[in-house]
């Protein structure tokens, strides 16, 4: 948008003498619940493309053959593996919960401070609660816990 | 465009300590960014050791008296001093606010106090709000209406009309909610930012407006309106204890129901 505002800096005869600074932003403001939530959505969204990714690794792997998917398989059940699933599990959590926090705001609900300050708490809440249970569940499933 | 960091030319040093007098005993350190334009130099972060004992309880007070007493040529707007001119925005302590109707006792630790966030600093404290400006009057903040019905005296409303305007009409573009918004950090060029669709709003919802459609037609567009993901900062921050943020969702919704 042309605002007709020069950015440079002039001594009192009129001489430029510089740009003018950019005051600073993300390195002087607070971190707040509403934004950090925000930027985590969005964070934990990429982070579940990388997750298709995965999916479709695992699922080729086992229409490619018994070797290939015992070596996928191998994957995922090792250390990292694990810990990228449980990764990608609190991602999956996280991005449904907030997402329907998200469809709460579409239809104009819950705009209050108080409200968007528990909501945000309740979706942190709601998706360690789901992720761990997930979790145990499957380790039940597998005879390991 | 996204920029995590700061221009190389607008990265901060650290500036002058200025000491309280002798004898002084509830001192306050005020960190304040200064932007000296008359010199090809950085800004700086000076200190200032402020005697609460001989200070109003303000943060404005504070800044009154430093410029009064301990240097002359710090810089800043101010004009009305209880909350009502939007003159005295900073980001202080973290979070954008009016330095007049926040309390020094409310700042643990010391007390930074900077310009409004992202914007081309002029001087000092002083920011150039050339840009949210000219954003506020393209929306055309007035009242149209298209005189097919031109009332016989005054344009008349209902209590019920004129209450849908509350949390909007008190607002008094100091632009601590634009200028707390990331998404209006790194797309404020195209991106109206909460204050001004807040002030869209405004025109949209007020029954004697008859100028809506259009006033909407002009919003649909995905940098606008739509660069809004929802962030909060701006509710967060208004020292009017407004709601852009659900303006914005008004307008949002004001449009999926015309598809």
């Amino acid at each position: 948008m042309n605002t007709g505002s020069t950015n440079t800096a002039q001594t009192n005869d009129g001489k430029a003498v510089r740009s003018r600074p950019l005051s600073p932003h993300l390195q002087v403001y607070n971190p707040q619940i509403t934004s950090i939530l925000s930027i985590l959505h969005r964070m934990f969204g990429v982070a579940l493309c990388g997750g298709a990714v995965l999916l479709t690794y695992w699922l080729s792997a086992a229409a490619y053959g018994p070797d290939a998917f015992a070596r996928a398989q191998w994957f995922f059940g090792s250390w990292f593996g694990q810990v990228l699933l449980f990764g990608l599990t609190f991602s999956l959590f996280y991005h449904l919960a907030n997402g329907i926090r998200h469809l709460f705001w579409d239809v104009g609900l819950g705009f209050n401070m108080s409200v968007l300050r528990a909501s945000g708490v309740l979706v942190v809440l709601v998706s360690l609660g789901l992720t761990v249970a997930t979790w145990v569940i499957a380790y039940m499933n597998a005879g390991m816990l | 465009m996204v920029e995590f960091n700061l221009p190389a030319d607008s990265k901060i040093s650290t500036g002058k300590t200025v000491k309280a007098p002798d004898g002084a005993t509830r001192i306050k350190r005020f960190k304040i960014y200064r932007y000296d334009p008359t010199v090809n130099e950085n800004p700086s972060l000076d200190t200032f050791e402020v005697d609460l004992d001989t200070c109003g309880p303000m943060i404005l007070d504070a800044l009154l008296k430093i410029k009064n007493e301990m240097d002359a040529t710090l810089t800043f707007r101010r004009s009305c001093r209880e909350g009502v001119c939007g003159s005295c925005a900073f980001n202080i302590d973290g979070t954008n606010t009016l330095a007049c109707t926040k309390p020094i006792a409310d700042v643990s630790g010391d007390v930074k106090v900077f310009p409004l966030p992202h914007l081309p600093v002029i001087k000092d404290l002083v920011p150039d709000l050339s840009q949210p400006y000219a954003q506020y009057a393209s929306i055309k903040p007035w009242l149209m209406a298209d005189g097919s019905a031109p009332p016989v005296g005054e344009h008349l409303q209902s209590p019920a009309e004129r209450a849908k305007l509350d949390g909007m009409w008190e607002c008094i573009l100091c632009f601590s909610c634009q200028t707390s918004c990331p998404s209006y950090w790194w797309n404020g060029d195209r991106y109206l930012g909460p204050a001004v669709l807040l002030q869209a709003y405004r025109w949209i919802a007020d029954s004697r407006d008859t100028a809506a459609d259009k006033r909407l037609d002009d919003l649909d567009d995905p940098f606008k309106l739509f660069r809004c993901h929802t962030i909060m900062n701006c509710t967060n921050t208004c020292p009017k204890g407004l709601n852009p943020g659900q303006a914005i969702a008004e307008i949002k919704k004001d449009l999926a129901k015309r598809l």
